[in-house]
């Protein structure tokens, strides 16, 4: 497997044939914001926050699906990208209902913690408050659509790891919603084998286990690694 | 099927003319306004009169000047029937007699078709689009065999690399740079998509060639085919286009029952199918890697390029994607050579492109011309300019991608890279023409909300950007919005455009930057003081 | 040196902040060598005074009374913080929004859900109309600094105020800049 040396911000790194600027980086170190993307998941380069300046290219690439190649320049930390990812959290926290103070996941969640690491302290938009529902159909779990962000984790690990394909995304635009098989309760679902591996991957409050109050929601993120591992390389380590 | 039973059919059906020919407009504008009915009605005067066998009534695709639809065309002075309705028919009939005529007639020699350059069109408004023997007839397919039998597939990408075209879909991409690429593609399957999922509002170009003249389509996505090495088409067309779905229905039926699609074609050892999908009705279908996910039988997003569908398409195989306009321009390129085409047109822009004019503007309609016709002749010359002295103010290219080109830059030349140092952008084709009653943040909010309605959803910058420069621009219409409000307005459309995922997001803040750009007045004057 | 004059306000909150602001403890001693409270719920006097240096905020604004007294405040303030979730994005108060505008909510809260007093209709005269939709400070005036929490805990107060007073410019970082 051939290697191929570029640098992010000035630091020289190497990576292996294939790896994406987002693997690379995190292998040496280097932070690159990121919500759509899960280790073990497909990329889907929606999220926007890992976009990143590369030399050969006059548009921002998303560091999740852009592969390495030699000799290529990255720059992850300008100010404009520093601008435009606050921008994208803001755009986040103002189209839905995000109020940590009565989130279950407070404390535990990779929007709020972004929100913090990247320095937005307030919002510039006007808040839509949309009314949203909350399905707890499901015996065990349950969604608030308040807090969904969209990333399509949920979606991704049901189709792709469990094979299930559960889920799915409904309507567009602004009105897009994640839904449960034909657009019915989750518990009503006929597909769904209750794994509850969209809830351990879910970033924020949105999927939950049901009976779990406020900031009280731990999500084990590394099981589906775990599972992964298992699956593909028959090693059942933690 | 082989040349001579081609040239056969092509005899057949020139003997068959008769001296006479009434060709009645059957695309889409003006069969809303009753021509079908008209077509019968006249037919039927006439074999009353016994003029059946000197005169015939036939169908054809658009005639361009749709604003006088429904429109009909005398085949000998070449005269077009204006308005014409199942009132006053019969005076064609007088016209035809030598007696006066009350119908208002537009020659042939009139600015509104003298100015035009017809190549993507030159068949559209002469043939029959139902009929394949029309085409035949007049010189349909015979390139299609001189391709299979006298041409490899590299000598037709270097005809068409040398011809300079470049994608009619908006972004100009060199298209023979894209054929070749996929040619180069190592697969075993490969692909030919035609997009035809025209969604821009105001802009039809691609509807009325499908309505006018669907064989051109087939023949040469056909050709891009054996070029590119590929044994499956797909055509995407938008579901609200139900008259163009049947009639490349009835065109590839037609194509298939004479061997000019499926296997073998004209004997030579080329396979080729093309099947249609039908676009359900959103508008980022229109975005290539969203559309080959809708192809796929998915839910229709974009996905992040590289790779490109050149090299990771439909099904992960090579896809060459192209415009339906494109498509229309292989044809004529092969048949009179590349160097024919290239010296029509400007130094990077080749050709002709054909745009539906629309708007304030006396004539509307569907007009081609060559790359580099100045604005100010499109909008002044051949539509007539604003009706009742009326001034020009801007004009809108692109659509929902475009921007507004303010009056002041009316004689640069159209073509891609001037289009865009205005701010706007070629676009498929829309071309809307407004007077200076019309208020430019208005005109930037009706594109906003259009593509924050189509935005899918999926990237947040689009999905959530969109929906918030729509909201900002409507606080400045209503008066609600300072100084820090148009700020944050020209924050968001720069970050929009650079972080959006696919090009729907990033063309979508174009109206208002480019709104901005030329009239930032406007929009300072309904700003109120800051809080 | 004359001393700061420094206001804090309780807007539509639940005073947590406030509560948050006393944790502060012993260091409130030295606070009081280094500002004069001018005005503040701790405080009773009832008009906000001319050239108040600062001013802490806590709360969204849901009333016409809120609106218009943060209006006058920022008329008559140097330096106005956000403090808190409610005053920075509307948070718990804000819930209400999800029900339209409101009556809507007075309806959902006070007939549908408990009607104790058999209200057939809200009487403003005696309390202020409330706003069609509760909304964060800064989309009504213009606020210099925010300090986001619910509440902001007493050390994330102390690191505001002393840059504060100090004059230099407090760059919240981190945990400092959680919400919830």
């Amino acid at each position: 497997m051939s290697v191929k040396t570029f640098s992010i911000d000035g630091k020289v790194i190497s990576a292996k044939e294939g790896q994406t600027i987002l693997e690379a980086a995190r292998d040496a170190g280097i932070f690159i914001p990121t919500l759509c993307h899960f280790p073990g998941l497909t990329n889907v380069g929606a999220c926007r926050l890992c976009l990143v300046e590369v030399s050969n290219s006059s548009k921002l690439q998303p560091a999740c699906t852009t592969k390495v190649s030699e000799g290529m320049e990255v720059r992850s930390n300008s100010e404009k990208l520093k601008e435009y990812r606050k921008l994208i959290i803001e755009l986040l926290l103002s189209e839905r209902n995000h109020q940590c103070s009565v989130c279950v996941a407070n404390g535990n969640c990779e929007l709020q913690n972004l929100a913090m690491t990247l320095g937005v302290d307030h919002v510039r938009f006007d808040f839509r408050f949309p009314n949203l529902p909350v399905d707890i159909s499901h015996e065990l779990f349950g969604i608030d659509h308040n807090r969904c962000i969209l990333c399509t984790r949920c979606v991704r690990v049901c189709d792709e790891i469990e094979g299930a394909h559960t889920w799915d995304v409904a309507n567009r635009g602004a009105n897009a919603i994640v839904i449960t098989d034909m657009n019915q309760p989750w518990g009503e679902s006929e597909s769904c084998t209750s794994c509850g591996k969209c809830v351990l991957v879910c970033p924020t409050g949105a999927l939950f286990k049901r009976g779990v109050s406020v900031a009280e929601l731990q999500k084990d993120k590394s099981h589906l690694e775990f599972i992964i591992q298992a699956r593909v390389k028959k090693q059942w380590i933690r | 099927m082989d040349l001579a039973e081609l040239l056969e059919i092509s005899e057949k059906e020139r003997r068959k003319k008769k001296p006479l020919e009434i060709h009645c407009c059957v695309a889409a504008s003006c069969v809303s306004s009753n021509s079908q009915s008209i077509k019968d009605k006249l037919t039927e005067i006439l074999r009353n009169q016994n003029l059946a066998d000197k005169v015939d009534v036939i169908g054809v695709g658009c005639l361009g000047l749709c604003s006088k639809g429904p429109l009909l065309r005398n085949s000998q002075s070449g005269e077009f029937y204006c308005n014409v309705s199942l009132d006053n028919v019969e005076e064609i009939l007088k016209d035809l007699k030598g007696e006066k005529c009350r119908i208002e007639k537009i020659s042939p020699d009139d600015p509104f078709y003298k100015k035009q350059m017809h190549i993507v069109l030159e068949n559209s408004g002469k043939i029959d689009p139902e009929s394949i023997e029309s085409y035949i007839a007049n010189g349909g397919y015979i390139t299609l065999y001189q391709v299979l039998h006298e041409m490899t597939p590299q000598e037709v990408i270097e005809e068409i690399t040398k011809s300079g075209l470049r994608g009619r879909g908006g972004a100009g991409y060199p298209t023979g740079l894209k054929w070749s690429l996929v040619a180069k593609s190592v697969a075993e399957k490969k692909f030919v998509v035609c997009n035809a999922d025209e969604g821009d509002p105001g802009a039809f170009m691609d509807r009325s060639v499908l309505e006018s003249d669907p064989h051109k389509i087939i023949e040469g996505m056909t050709i891009a085919a054996y070029a590119v090495g590929a044994q499956q088409g797909y055509i995407y067309i938008r579901g609200e286009y139900p008259l163009a779905i049947s009639r490349l229905q009835t065109a590839i039926r037609q194509a298939k029952k004479y061997g000019l699609l499926g296997s073998q074609i004209f004997e030579a050892n080329f396979d080729f199918k093309i099947d249609l999908r039908i676009g359900a009705g959103a508008f980022v279908c229109g975005e290539e890697t969203a559309l080959m996910q809708s192809i796929e039988g998915k839910r229709g997003t974009p996905y992040p390029r590289p790779p490109y569908p050149a090299e990771y398409g439909l099904w992960g195989y090579p896809t060459l994607i192209n415009n339906v306009e494109t498509f229309a321009n292989v044809v004529p390129i092969i048949r009179n050579g590349s160097e024919w085409f290239s010296k029509i047109g400007t130094e990077n822009s080749k050709g002709t492109k054909v745009f539906a004019l629309a708007g304030k503007i006396a004539r509307t309609g569907l007009i081609e011309v060559p790359m580099g016709t100045t604005l100010r002749e499109i909008v002044e010359e051949i539509g007539g300019g604003v009706p009742n002295k009326g001034k020009i103010k801007a004009i809108q290219t692109g659509g929902p991608s475009g921007g507004c080109i303010p009056a002041s830059k009316l004689d640069t030349p159209v073509d891609y890279e001037s289009l865009i140092e205005l701010g706007s952008m070629m676009g498929s084709g829309g071309m809307i023409v407004m007077d200076e009653n019309t208020n430019m943040v208005e005109v930037a909010k009706f594109f906003m909300e259009f593509s924050k309605d189509e935005s899918c959803g999926k990237c947040i910058p689009c999905r959530a950007g969109t929906y918030e420069i729509h909201n900002i621009l409507s606080k400045i219409l209503n008066g609600e919005a300072t100084q820090y409000d148009f700020e944050k307005l020209k924050l968001l459309c720069k970050m929009v455009k650079e972080t959006s995922l696919c090009g729907l997001g990033q063309s979508a803040p174009n109206p208002v930057l480019s709104t901005i750009m030329n009239f930032e007045d406007e929009y300072l004057s309904l700003l109120k003081e800051d809080i | 040196m004359d001393k700061i004059k420094f206001a804090t306000v309780w807007l539509a909150g639940c005073s947590g902040c406030h509560m948050s602001f006393l944790d502060l403890d012993e260091w409130l001693i030295d606070l009081s060598e280094k500002v004069e409270l001018v005005f503040s719920p701790f405080m009773d006097n009832k008009d906000y005074p001319d050239g108040v240096d600062l001013c802490l905020i806590e709360g969204a604004v849901a009333n016409e009374e809120n609106y218009h007294f943060l209006k006058e405040i920022r008329k008559k303030t140097k330096t106005l913080v956000s403090f808190g979730d409610c005053a920075l994005n509307g948070n718990v108060t804000a819930l209400r929004n999800l029900h339209g505008k409101a009556d809507k909510s007075l309806e959902l809260s006070y007939k549908k859900l408990v009607n104790l007093n058999n209200i057939s209709e809200f009487d403003y005269n005696s309390i202020s109309k409330l706003l069609d939709r509760v909304r964060p400070l800064h989309e009504i005036v213009k606020i210099d600094y925010f300090l986001p929490g619910c509440p902001p805990d007493a050390a994330r107060i102390k690191f505001l105020l002393e840059k504060l007073i100090n004059n230099e410019v407090p760059e919240l970082q981190g945990q400092f800049l959680k919400n919830g």
